[in-house]
């Protein structure tokens, strides 16, 4: 492990990554409790990242995400209630309900979702690079996608077209080894992933996904550098997601002592044995953590459940600006 | 079997509506009977079980046979007319009700006359099918039209589009009425005319048997009339024979009926709108209780008064012919009644679905060919009634007005009149209050 | 995928300056489809910091169809963007910028390849106003040029507006007159939301009057190109001169047809078809894409729907033969509505 980081930022690290893990094992008990439907991707394992990357970027950047962002959702600073309201379709969700657990929005937070089609977020990244450059505003934008998006056409079209543009774009590259059910070497001809963005003219690093200082300090630097006019930059962030690919997913194409290996590396203990050798949070800290989250969680669910569900008659807006 | 008609001698039951144990009400439709003319629907007038059917569907029974038997244990009934039919047995009705799972072989249709037979059941079938009924071949008993028949004839039905349909709803015709000139014969907007027309009977699509012309010298066969032409031809002889006419004739000014008619339309939807012709049925009757000596019947050399007026309309039929429904008591309506009767009646006279009580009685009758184009009519009394009114077309006409010449919508109105009952000064008078009637519009209310 | 440039007459020498000099109102100019189409395109750009153009082709070029010629020079590389051949990517950068901030006006090729860039259209542009609850509005306007060309067989053919124009979220509009090719792109940028707009491969060549100071047009209304009273012709974007020339050659067979344009394909101007068949009773649709579920299918069943009372006569629908577009010129014909099939279809109309 590496990098240099001050307590305050450790201790804001490590709270990210449990308000993450509990709300994410909180959605498991509300799925199988029915009261979230359709498709839900967790991040159990994946923290690390979501606290590192998103903590690196300053309010007037942007983030782009995919269908598997409840936590880079939590660490842009989206309240648990807008998270859990939106799952349960009601109009006091971030997206009004409307989206559910794949199309989490905020645009106060410049947070652009929330995308289903993979890679599909990728050309849109391009494009607030393009706007914030044409505009001279100092913003970056990070684009979250997985190693599947990888294969994409799209990922392609677009490292290209922001390196060509000299955008400043992060894009970062959540490897958790699988695309859905399919192995990272059986999808690509050459798995490294870092090397094949390089080759597209970008600044390139391969991260430790589960050390989330590391992850902090890579994604810094990425963002430093397109902020300052170096281009686009990409983060290969290599990670492990411990439970399957979605709710539906029975998970029988990974070896179980593989996923035992991983869990032997869960950032979140990770980094709570880090601190508690440092001195900076002992057990009773901890639990003290730990049952304040909990008290996050059930106030939100509360407040969610109490949300308002939309009226059939409102079906139609939001298609257009003046729909009805 | 009732009198359905001043001449008619006996008719033949085409369907039983009703059976042994079916509980009837006086005014309920029990049977349908065909007369030379039509089809008629029969009333019963008593109320009570039915016991008995009598006469068996197919059967020609001379008027005033007993048909069937009521038992009339109901306090309710009440003596009818003189010609109550008595209702008997249960006979199951012939008409086919159940669709054939395999259609049976078809004896050849036996069309002999083109004016056919049908139940109201069959009828019924029909114009949902948008067919005429009375066109349609018969290949039941006696060339009755069944369902099968129907059925049969709906794979070539005529096709009408749906702004003709329109049109012709709107305007009171039957798409059954009307012939088509679009592609395969569909019925067109262009081929429903205007409102108030009376069809003309149609012209020939095939050319008639009799075609040879006389100079060629081969001989002519005449085509048979239909059943219903021989009939109108016999009352006709009979009237010219039996009746001395007189004809009185006045032409009447129109402007000021049909400016009020014209407001008045304002404020009705499009089905309710009063036509010329109601202005002028209402003048008549009304004409005819100031002048009650010409609505009447004239039985064994003497006058009898209609109680009431009971008008006769003359309605043309598509396959040629006359049809004359009655409305009754047409003195108790007002102007837009009577035109709802009226546009009621001619359709139904139309598609052949006139009911008993509306094909006799009549105390006057009234002949309308304006919309034929004609100026004038001089009829042919329908005994026993002792006068036909008739009205032709409404023109503009050079009319004096306060000694200036004016162009005027004139119409002429004529009266035939049985001279053994009125003279010709009586005549003039119901002329005269016609004309009156149609000058102060406001009374035809 | 590869495409010469195709437009009937060569590409224009001349100077990109299209504005009339004349300020007289009431004053025409004759102009090309293309020049008009500049014309909106040099406005656009100079009237709106926030405006770029983007696309294949689109700056050193000149643009595959010389529509964007001199725009490069005149406006700069910052705000004319030659792109890479990546659909998807530049259509969804165009998606991005949009809602970072810019009016991006990305121009595809043609609507051949805008299928790669469907997912974009579909599930991002049209899509992330209602998924973000009414959050993000995403002003963008894609131009596509569209139609068959000259003999350029199957792949480079297609009348594909239909597609887009099945999709809630999405304007798609359909220029068949210079004034509406000069004014439809300022309404589009202007709107909050995304626009198609379909330009016809074939005008591009072609002429017509230009009113001075002509200036936006409304993407609302279809409109009513010739008057008349017997059978209601409607077409839009290249059938339109099918269907104009059908209604002359229909007045000298005592048929008088009217003839709309319906501009806009999505949303449908229903009031002014329902309006005209209304008065007609007789309706043809002209369509140069595909009968199965085109776009003619849409007004048809609307007709069917909100006008059957008015009907004397079925619907007729002269549309695109079910065939790719073949390269020998006589079938390439024979595939298309042709003015004979659409007098043959109106005369059985009026019976």
């Amino acid at each position: 492990m590496s990098g240099v980081a001050d307590d305050k930022e450790m201790l804001g690290l490590f709270s990210g990554m449990l308000r993450i893990r509990r709300f994410e094992e909180r959605c498991v008990e509300l799925y199988s409790a029915a009261a979230i439907r359709g498709f839900m991707h967790l991040c159990v394992g994946e923290e690390a990242v979501a606290v590192g990357v998103i903590g690196a970027l300053g309010e007037s950047d942007a983030v782009v995400s995919t269908y598997r962002e409840h936590g880079h959702a939590l660490a842009r600073g989206m309240s648990m209630q807008a998270l859990f309201a939106e799952m349960f379709g009601r109009t006091t969700g971030c997206s009004r309900g409307r989206g559910g657990s794949m199309h989490l929005f905020d645009s106060s937070r410049r947070f652009y979702g929330g995308n289903a089609i993979v890679a599909g977020g990728l050309p849109i990244a391009v494009g607030l690079g393009l706007a914030d450059r044409r505009l001279a505003r100092p913003s970056v934008t990070a684009c979250l996608f997985g190693d599947g998006a990888a294969a994409e056409g799209e990922f392609h079209e677009s490292l290209n077209l922001a390196a060509l543009w000299r955008l400043p774009v992060v894009f970062c590259c959540e490897n958790n080894q699988y695309a859905m059910g399919t192995a990272l070497a059986r999808s690509h001809a050459n798995t490294d992933l870092a090397a094949r963005a390089a080759s597209y003219g970008m600044r390139a690093w391969s991260v430790d996904g589960m050390d989330a200082p590391a992850v902090r300090d890579a994604a810094r630097m990425a963002v430093d550098t397109a902020r300052g006019g170096g281009g686009p930059c990409f983060l290969e962030l290599r990670t492990y997601r411990f439970r399957a690919h979605s709710m539906y997913d029975a998970d029988r194409y990974r070896d179980r002592a593989e996923i035992a290996r991983w869990r032997e590396r869960d950032p979140v203990e990770l980094m709570a044995e880090r601190m508690r050798c440092s001195g900076l949070l002992d057990d009773d800290g901890r639990s003290a953590l730990e049952a304040e989250v909990a008290q996050e969680i059930d106030t939100a669910v509360a407040e969610a459940e109490a949300g308002p569900v939309e009226p059939v008659s409102e079906l139609t807006r939001f298609v257009t600006a003046g729909a009805r | 079997m009732p009198a359905l008609g001043a001449d008619m001698e006996s008719g033949t039951v085409v369907e039983w509506l009703v059976g042994p144990g079916d509980v009837v009400r006086r005014g309920d439709v029990v049977a349908v009977v065909d007369t030379d003319k039509a089809a008629i629907d029969v009333e019963c007038f008593e109320s009570g079980v039915v016991e008995r059917l009598l006469v068996e569907p197919g059967s020609k029974v001379a008027v005033g046979a007993p048909l069937a038997v009521i038992g009339v244990g109901s306090p309710a009934s009440a003596a009818g007319p003189a010609p109550a039919p008595e209702v008997a047995a249960p006979v199951p009705a012939q008409t086919p009700s159940e669709p054939a799972h395999t259609p049976s072989p078809v004896p050849a249709p036996r069309c002999s006359q083109p004016h056919i037979v049908r139940s109201p059941l069959v009828r019924r079938d029909a114009v949902r099918a948008g067919l005429d009924p009375t066109r349609l071949p018969g290949s039941g008993p006696g060339g009755v039209v069944t369902r099968d028949d129907v059925r049969r004839a709906r794979s070539a039905r005529p096709r009408i589009s749906p702004y003709a349909r329109r049109l012709a709803t709107e305007r009171g015709f039957a798409p059954t009425d009307l012939r088509g000139t679009g592609p395969a014969g569909v019925i067109l907007a262009r081929d429903v005319p205007a409102s108030g027309a009376v069809l003309a009977p149609p012209v020939p699509t095939t050319a008639p048997r009799s075609a040879e012309s006389p100079a060629s010298g081969r001989p002519v066969t005449p085509a048979p009339a239909s059943a219903g032409r021989r009939a109108t031809a016999a009352l006709m002889a009979r009237a010219s024979r039996e009746i001395p006419h007189y004809y009185l004739s006045a032409d009447i000014d129109l402007a000021a009926t049909l400016e009020r008619l014209r407001t008045r339309n304002l404020e009705l939807p499009v089905a309710a709108r009063l036509l010329p012709a109601a202005a002028l049925l209402r003048a008549t009757v009304l004409a005819l209780g100031v002048v009650p000596e010409l609505n009447g019947h004239w039985i064994d050399d003497g006058f009898v008064p209609g109680e009431g007026v009971h008008l006769g309309v003359a309605v043309s039929l598509r396959g040629g012919g006359l049809a004359v429904p009655v409305i009754r008591d047409a003195d108790r309506l007002d102007l837009e009644s009577l035109m709802a009767r009226m546009r009621d009646a001619g359709a139904r006279a139309r598609a052949g679905r006139l009911r008993s009580s509306e094909v006799s009685g009549a105390t006057a009758t009234v002949t309308n060919l304006g919309e034929q184009g004609v100026d004038s009519v001089a009829g042919v009394i329908h005994p026993p009634q002792v006068a036909l009114i008739g009205f032709g077309a409404i023109r503009p006409r050079p009319w004096v007005v306060r000694s200036e010449v004016l162009a005027r919508p004139i119409v002429t109105a004529t009266l035939a009149a049985d001279h053994r009952a009125t003279d010709g000064a009586v005549g003039a008078r119901l002329l005269h209050a016609v004309d009156r009637y149609l000058q102060r519009p406001e009374e035809l209310d | 995928m590869s495409i010469q440039t195709t437009s009937a007459s060569e590409p224009s020498a001349s100077t990109p300056s299209a504005q009339p000099t004349s300020a007289q109102p009431g004053v025409k100019t004759e102009i090309t489809f293309r020049e008009a189409y500049r014309a909106g395109l040099r406005e656009a750009l100079a009237g709106d910091d926030r405006v770029l153009l983007m696309g294949e082709d689109v700056g050193r070029y000149g643009g595959c169809f010389a529509v964007s010629q001199g725009l490069l020079e005149e406006f700069g590389e910052h705000r004319v963007m030659d792109t890479p051949l990546s659909e998807s990517g530049f259509v969804g950068a165009g998606v991005g910028a949009a809602l970072g901030g810019l009016r991006p006006i990305v121009e595809i090729m043609t609507v051949n390849f805008s299928l790669l860039a469907l997912d974009q259209i579909l599930n991002n542009a049209a899509t992330l106003r209602h998924m973000s609850g009414g959050q993000l509005g995403v002003p963008l306007v894609i131009r596509i040029p569209t139609g068959p060309g000259r003999q350029l067989a199957a792949q480079h053919s297609h009348t594909l507006e239909g597609w887009f124009a099945h999709i809630p979220g999405l304007r798609v509009v359909a220029p068949a007159t210079v004034e509406d090719a000069r004014g439809m792109l300022a309404t589009a940028l202007a709107d909050p939301d995304p626009v198609l707009i379909f330009e016809q491969i074939g005008s591009y060549g072609l002429t017509g009057e230009l009113p001075d100071g002509a200036g936006p047009v409304d993407l609302d209304r279809a409109a009513v190109r010739r008057p008349g009273t017997d059978v209601t012709l409607v077409g839009y974007g290249g059938s339109l001169p099918t269907a104009i020339a059908a209604a002359q050659e229909l007045a000298s067979h005592g048929v008088s047809a009217e003839v709309l344009d319906l501009r806009t394909l999505r949303p449908l101007d229903e009031a002014t078809i329902l309006e005209s068949v209304g008065r007609t009773h007789r309706l043809v649709l002209v369509d140069n894409a595909w009968r199965s579920g085109g776009p003619s299918a849409e007004v048809a069943a609307r007709v069917a729907e909100h006008a059957l009372y008015e009907l004397d006569a079925p619907i007729e629908r002269v549309c695109g033969v079910e065939v790719p577009i073949p390269y020998p010129e006589h079938l390439q014909e024979a595939a298309l509505p042709s003015v004979a099939d659409v007098v043959a279809a109106a005369m059985r109309t009026v019976g």
